[in-house]
């Protein structure tokens, strides 16, 4: 008999016994980066997190919950906290709203259409550093174009990243500039999937151009609107590059510093691994239940619907 | 019937036309912005009323971003690793996206629930220990050191067993009557009629690449390791903020990624469209 027609039984399940080798060598280093660079870490950074590992002095000792409760009691870490929740609200509202209004307008008999999906998508394929450098000097205040053409206009000029109350916004109004044409695109891919035959009748029977997106289009988005959603919330929690480069010492009074920049600075710049791992597996558990979250909100629309 | 017809495709939305235009003239013109200074002079940046137009082309701030930073170095440490990476990475997910769709065998689906559950956990929860490990094994400043941390593949993997999947049995079968053993069938039927998949998961895979920021930044500190994005981070205060000098080295290299964009702009979408994929 030869090998290739051998029979391994495991478990209930019998299986060729070349398929189990081929199977499991073409497998295997996949699963042993997978095992390096995933699951041990992962199993580290709980360890971590309940010590108080200092990178400078490179040891640390178990203190059980204190960088928890350090964290939670933490003005800073909540600062951050919060601050990823407005940096969160802003960009899904904004950023969603746009790339419907873009998707639904390009999906008309516009000349010139595929030029124009090309170039809102454009900035989503561009490094963020470089196309970051770019909007530094926008909003330089003395020299950047914007405050020159304000001035100009003769409306009153801002100090954009460098004062507290505009820095984060500054950083948002760059983030849908980025990221805009991404949403677009899903969007504008969902009103193509409309079949002709739905809009057509619902016109034929005197709908506005308006009632025909709030009855008809809006209504079948909802899968895509609600995969929009979920991975605006959950990437708005690990933005980090943007931050880094805009404002690389945390924005005024700390105002651009969102959570995964307060991670990096507490382990990279403080050195604070035990704390850093803390506040990313607190991270982690917000994405975790946000995300779950989601997924009861959706089952529950689909049992409505049925 | 059809007048109303011809009358809804004959008719141009021209307000809509006319905001759309004014919008991509907003998205478009940072890029603009980008090219047209970086030809200006230090006196053109701080000109008042501000110059749109550089009042003479030079290629001295070009110049200067070879004088101020390894330019050159970064752009080679960046094509290097970024080609290393997204080879390794569609390698590895071609031969693991071939085993977990087209062969049977236990354990396969453990791996697979291992896979979704590893995207759901953000880089920076196993970036920390990742760091310590990395700097315990002497690879801080060293390529293997940027490289092997960032091979993940899950995404490309499930990516690809999509495309796996949907390719015919039929053509396998006459492949194995034809005597083709698993890897011939992987060879000679899977790779041949998916390369079209492989190609846009190859571009996808290198563009993430060539953007990535967090793990370069914390595992270089040499300059002579920096990426093209960590170097140019560097450079706003090592060009003392002139602004000319950044947006040169902002053109070098934003064009090469807006050229290859221009060329592979349909699949690119799609593949957006069919993944939800960034």
């Amino acid at each position: 008999m030869s090998l290739s027609a051998r029979k391994i039984q495991i478990g209930r399940k019998t299986y060729r016994l070349n398929a189990v080798l081929v199977g499991w060598s073409l497998l295997l280093p996949s699963l042993a980066f997978m095992i390096f660079i995933f699951v041990i870490p992962l199993v580290q950074v709980i360890s971590l997190s309940f010590s108080n590992f200092s990178m400078i002095t490179g040891t640390g000792a178990n203190i059980g919950l204190r960088n928890y409760r350090y964290l939670l009691n933490n003005d800073r870490f909540w600062n951050a906290m919060f601050n990823t929740v407005k940096y969160a609200a802003f960009k899904l509202t904004v950023d969603t709203t746009l790339a419907l209004l873009i998707a639904v307008m390009l999906d008309r008999n516009i000349p010139g259409k595929r030029f124009l999906r090309a170039s809102y998508f454009s900035p989503v394929v561009v490094p963020v550093v470089a196309s970051s450098l770019i909007w530094i000097w926008f909003y330089d205040p003395s020299v950047g174009p914007f405050n020159q053409i304000l001035s100009f206009l003769g409306l009153p000029t801002s100090r954009w990243l460098y004062h507290e109350n505009t820095a984060l916004l500054s950083i948002l109004i760059f983030s849908v500039w980025k990221g805009v044409g991404y949403n677009m695109i899903l969007f504008l891919s969902g009103l193509q999937n409309i079949p002709d035959s739905y809009l057509e009748a619902a016109r034929m029977d005197g709908a506005t151009e308006m009632k025909v997106f709030f009855k008809i289009k809006l209504p079948l988005l909802r899968p895509i609107t609600s995969f929009i959603i979920m991975m605006g919330v959950i990437n708005s929690f690990k933005v980090f590059t943007e931050i880094n480069v805009m404002t690389p010492d945390g924005g005024p009074l700390g105002s651009t510093t969102l959570i995964v920049n307060y991670i990096y600075d507490q382990a990279f710049t403080s050195g604070r691994m035990g704390r850093a791992s803390a506040a990313a597996l607190l991270l982690f558990v917000v994405i975790f239940l946000l995300t779950e979250l989601q997924r009861a909100i959706n089952a529950k629309k689909h049992v409505d619907l049925v | 019937m059809t007048s109303v017809r011809k009358s809804q495709l004959n008719r141009r939305p021209w307000l809509s036309t006319i905001l759309l235009y004014l919008g991509v003239a907003m998205m478009l013109f940072p890029f603009v912005w980008m090219i047209l200074s970086s030809f200006k002079t230090k006196a053109d940046v701080y000109a008042y009323p501000p110059r749109w137009i550089p009042s003479t082309w030079s290629w001295d701030n070009y110049q200067k971003v070879f004088d101020t930073i390894p330019f050159l170095r970064y752009y080679w440490n960046s094509i290097f690793t970024s080609v290393v990476q997204t080879f390794l990475q569609v390698a590895l997910s071609i031969t693991a996206g071939y085993a977990l769709t087209r062969i049977e065998f236990p354990g396969s689906g453990l791996y697979r629930r291992l896979m979704q559950s590893s995207m759901f956990v953000p880089a920076v929860v196993t970036m920390i220990p990742l760091y310590l490990t990395v700097a315990s094994l002497r690879l801080i400043d060293t390529y293997a050191g940027i490289i092997l941390p960032q091979i993940e593949t899950a995404f490309l993997t499930m990516l690809l067993m999509s495309f796996f999947a949907s390719i015919p049995d039929d053509l396998v079968d006459s492949a194995n009557i034809d005597g083709c053993g698993y890897y011939r069938v992987l060879t000679n039927v899977i790779v041949p009629n998916s390369s079209g998949a492989i190609a846009t998961a190859t571009l996808f895979a290198f563009l993430g690449n060539w953007k990535s920021y967090t793990w370069p930044l914390i595992i270089t500190n040499n300059t002579y390791y920096r990426t093209l994005p960590i170097g140019m981070k560097y450079l706003v205060q090592e060009s003392s903020s002139e602004y000319q000098v950044m947006m040169a080295a902002s053109v070098m290299a934003i064009l090469p990624i807006l050229i290859t964009f221009m060329f592979t702009e349909k699949q690119l979408v799609r593949s957006v469209t069919l993944t939800g994929m960034k």
